[in-house]
């Protein structure tokens, strides 16, 4: 083996050319993986990540074009290769994990035969490739990969869809391997599954990796050395563990302060943010490309573009205060008015709720029997895998969908008529939800004056100059100015977007707002902008939230309760603080531990092996017993074990007595010899 | 004042990004030839609909039995009709009752098939099974029998040809939009507007329609492509436009015994009037989709 570094990028430029002009988008990035080596790129949206991937391996879209600078795999100029040459390099040493597998498959080839193909292009015959196909399964942990060779991508989990597609890019062996997000849209179970097995697969194979991603944690647990990507430019590198834990650019100490950290919650104060925004694709940057953001920057930085300093060990940092980027004054204040805690009756209780839906002939219960209470100014966090009813429930809330005869929701004392037709305007505008994705949510058509004004007809009734009072008034609350109001959803950012979905849902003062994920699409920097305005516009009007989210920090930051669903059941309910910090259910253990920790202070690591069972067709017993890493025995699979109360107002659904719970769950190092 | 309190800054606009949606297409439009040569092909023939007579050298309807059946010549261009007719005169003003009939019939269609198809489209369910079913029974009867049927019973009119093509075209049309309003109705802000407690009028036809409007415009250009043609068809069979207007397909069937005796010429220039016109109304309609779906 040579000393061959395994890509090597030299001052790469790239851009894209939109109306006729050449946008830059990389500008002059440099960046070596050695072999073996796992380097991880990150940065917001529209940084520049995946036009680095794409770039590699001279993939880029058609406007895009590599201006300047070059590109070595392997030693070899990926820009000299002829087309030939550059077929056979992107054939047997590179290869490429994509975000979404379900797009990488073909849906309509079964996996043995996309799988033997690559083999059988290789050279190899039917059978031998076959042979190799299930062996290149089995290495990605398939545990039974006669059956799963038999079916079609849409029968196969997101789990095992991402799996057979990092066996497909394995396949080739090659020398270096591109994961662009491949965790991103994956549950957080099926996440730490995936990262677990490419934590172990880089031990077996000699495959360098490429691996972006947006979620800070999940590169600093994959990753030996991390560049951080602004504005197209490397802004600062280095090994993971010194980046992270002291960064030394005032972008990256931001970004690591956006992350609600730690277990810190609302009452504990507002998450910091960026103000401002990433320059545009193909901005002129004079000076440094973060000044505008950046509350350290003097005149300096704004008129003399800092080149990469050297820091030693390895480390580089594009500012000119490298030596001072940690003391960046906070952009928000974390400081909060203290809200004393309220004894007020319920605003929101739920009693037996339950909803079923028919599916191929059964029945298919998505929520089962849940009870939960919520006071005003309250947060009920929802929690559990994708498929175990959160949105379900919350649907059912709204009234979108009815719910079978029997269960109860009651508003403030009184009932809500399952459908919403039958409700009354009251009861309508006191149950409004954020939705997840403000794309689908916000009438593209109508300008955001229109989206808002008509929210205030229908939902605050109200007209003429009241209106415009209110308008503007409600705009101002979400943060945003008249000048939004012309415009279309299309012309603002995602952030902004959401803004104007939580100013229609805040219209006719509402009790209870769900959001359901409203933060998941959006940047970590947006996202604390969105979480602290939720939690101010909370403590100012005493509404309660239905917060669901598949990233538990998030949960923790705004909840005072939590309800863990698995299979449409409350497995645990209780405060926050109790369910977070344990004895928890098995389940919510296994979920807290799928959590990828910035810090990497992973104690015990508690893996879920299979996948959530079809509701259609649960397990007998305890639901979650198929994958329960504390089974205790046969109980578990005859006996469905009650909602049993564990310390006040906390309650479990588990045969193991909460006694058992906490000795089982302490921390190893505590526990005595 | 807090930073918390500071209002979120627009972006700095983009003069790329910042074109309107519609900008946007306008912009595809006028940079594909497609569209261009399709959009000459049918102004030409409006111009001609439009003051046709006012350059045309001879009255299209003034017959000169001595020069009857004159092949082309300098005088004659495309030479005369059996009563002596200019055929060239008569084929640049004959494009006026087709242009006439042909739109409005798809106008018609147009507005009947997106009420409908807003209708089964966004109730679904019961309605919609019923309605489709009809529709495709409705489809499955050619243009020319319904036509006739309705001619026979309500007379010959521009009128009973725009009403006949019109509700003939309105299923296909509706057919589109339904498809259109059933991946829209599943959007968020759709939910969001029964969170409103707005009624199904106001979410069809406020929320709904201008996001469907795109399949909709470039289904109405094809229409508009095969209106033409069943106009032409109908006047040929003496179903639609009546003497004396010049219109193609009436001259086309009037002349069309006299190729039997070499007299190509009081057939060919309708008919390739005809084709043109299709062609660029296609050309056009492939223009608009190609706009829409880049």
């Amino acid at each position: 083996m040579t000393d061959r570094n395994a890509l090597e990028l030299n001052d790469l430029s790239v851009a894209y050319r939109v109306g006729r002009r050449n946008r830059a988008v990389l500008r002059n990035v440099s960046f070596k993986i050695g072999r073996g080596e796992a380097y991880g790129l990150v940065g917001e949206s529209g940084c520049g990540k995946s036009t680095a991937a794409l770039a590699v391996v001279r993939y880029l879209p058609r406007n895009g074009s590599i201006t300047g600078g070059s590109i070595a795999l392997d030693g070899q100029d990926v820009m000299k290769l002829d087309a030939e040459a550059l077929r056979r390099a992107r054939a047997e040493s590179v290869s490429m994990v994509y975000q979404d597998p379900g797009k990488a498959l073909n849906p309509s080839l079964r996996i043995g035969r996309q799988l033997t193909e690559i083999f059988e292009l290789a050279g190899m015959s039917g059978q031998a490739a076959s042979d190799k196909a299930i062996a290149m399964l089995n290495l990605v942990r398939i545990s039974d990969p006669a059956s799963v060779m038999q079916r079609y991508p849409h029968q196969l989990s997101g789990g095992m869809q991402q799996r057979v597609a990092i066996a497909m890019a394995l396949a080739n062996d090659p020398s270096m391997l591109i994961l662009d997000e491949p965790t991103t849209g994956l549950d957080a179970t099926v996440e730490a599954e995936v990262l677990d097995l490419i934590a172990q697969l880089r031990r077996e194979l000699s495959a360098s990796i490429l691996f972006i991603s947006h979620n800070l944690a999940v590169v600093s647990n994959m990753c030996d050395r991390v560049g951080v990507l602004y504005a197209g430019m490397l802004v600062e590198e280095g090994s993971t563990k010194d980046v992270f834990n002291d960064p030394r650019h005032p972008y990256t100490v931001a970004l690591l302060r956006c992350l609600p950290r730690g277990g810190q919650r609302k009452d504990q104060g507002r998450l910091d943010t960026i103000p401002g925004f990433l320059p545009g694709i193909g901005a002129t940057i004079v000076g440094c490309a973060f000044a505008d953001r950046c509350a350290l920057a003097t005149e300096r930085c704004r008129s003399e573009p800092p080149p990469l300093y050297e820091l030693g060990g390895g480390r580089l940092s594009r500012c000119h205060y490298h030596d001072k980027a940690q003391s960046l004054p906070r952009a928000t204040p974390a400081e909060i008015a203290a809200v004393a805690p309220k004894q007020a009756p319920p605003v929101l209780q739920v009693e037996g709720l339950n909803k079923t839906y028919a599916s191929h002939g059964r029945a298919l219960r998505a929520v089962k029997d849940v009870s939960v209470s919520l006071r005003p100014g309250e947060t009920l966090g929802l929690v559990g895998e994708s498929g175990s009813g959160k949105t379900t429930f919350a649907r059912l809330l709204l009234g979108l969908v009815p719910p079978d005869e029997g269960g109860s929701i009651e508003l403030e004392g009184k009932q809500l008529a399952p459908r919403l037709a039958s409700r009354s305007e009251e009861q309508v505008k006191a149950v409004q939800i954020v939705f997840q994705n403000p794309d689908s949510a916000l009438n593209r058509s109508h300008s955001i004056r229109h989206i808002l004004s008509r929210a205030l007809k229908r939902l605050g009734g109200l007209t003429g100059k009241s209106l415009e009072t209110r308008l503007e008034e409600l705009v101002r609350s979400v943060r945003l100015t008249d000048r939004h109001l012309a415009v279309k959803p299309r012309q603002l950012s995602g952030g902004l977007k959401q803004r104007v979905a939580i100013a229609r849902a805040f219209a006719g003062d509402p009790r209870i707002v769900v959001c359901d994920e409203p933060t998941s699409a959006l940047d970590v920097s947006v996202q604390a902008a969105i979480l602290n305005l939720l939690a101010d516009l909370q403590s100012k009007q005493d509404v309660s939230y239905i917060f669901i989210s598949h990233d538990l920090g998030v949960v923790r930051y705004l909840s005072d309760k939590i309800a863990v669903l698995y299979l449409g059941r409350i497995m645990e309910f209780g405060p926050s603080e109790a369910v977070f910090s344990g004895p928890h259910h098995p389940y919510t253990e296994a979920l807290l531990s799928a959590v990828p920790k910035l810090d990497r202070t992973e104690s015990s690591r508690i893996r879920l092996d299979g996948e959530i069972p079809s509701a259609a067709n649960p397990p007998t017993g305890c639901v979650f017993h198929t994958r329960c890493p504390r089974k205790i025995g046969a109980i578990c699979e005859t006996q469905e074990p009650e909602l049993s109360e564990a310390e006040p107002g906390h309650t479990i659904r588990c045969h193991i007595p909460f006694a058992e719970l906490a000795r089982l769950q302490k921390p190893r190092a505590v526990e005595p010899a | 004042m807090s930073a918390t309190d500071t209002p979120a800054n627009l972006p700095t606009p983009d003069a790329a990004t910042q074109r309107s949606p519609w900008g946007e297409v306008l912009h595809s439009l006028l940079r594909s030839g497609t569209f261009l040569t399709g959009l000459g092909i049918v102004l030409f023939w409006i111009v001609c609909a439009l003051f046709g007579e006012h350059f045309v050298p001879y009255d299209p309807l003034a017959d000169d039995i001595i020069n009857a059946l004159a092949p082309p010549s300098a005088e004659h261009w495309f030479g005369t009709d059996q009563i002596g007719r200019d055929v060239f005169s008569r084929v640049i003003v004959g494009s006026r009752d087709i242009l006439t009939v042909a739109p409005l019939a798809t106008i018609l269609a147009t507005i009947a098939g997106t009420a409908l198809g807003l209708v089964i489209g966004y109730f679904r369910g019961i309605v919609d099974d019923i309605v489709s079913r009809i529709l495709e029974a409705f489809m499955a009867i050619p243009v020319v029998i319904i036509a006739l049927l309705a001619i026979v019973a309500l007379g010959t009119s521009k009128i009973t040809v725009i009403v006949v093509i019109g509700l003939s075209f309105a299923p296909i049309i509706a057919r589109t939009v339904r498809s259109a309003v059933l991946a829209e109705r599943e959007l968020d802000y759709v939910a969001a507007a029964k969170l409103r407690h707005e009624g199904a009028l106001h979410t069809m036809f406020v929320e709904i329609l201008p996001n469907v409007i795109p399949p909709i415009l470039v289904e109405t250009t094809v229409r508009l492509g095969y209106a033409i043609f069943a106009v032409a068809t109908l006047s040929f069979m003496g179903f639609g436009i009546q003497p004396p207007s010049p219109d193609w397909g009436l001259s086309i069937s009037s002349n069309y015994g006299m190729i039997g005796g070499g007299f190509w010429w009081t057939v060919l220039f309708d008919a390739l009037a005809i084709s043109s016109l299709v062609i660029g109304v296609n050309l056009v309609a492939d223009g608009v989709h190609g706009a829409f779906n880049d």
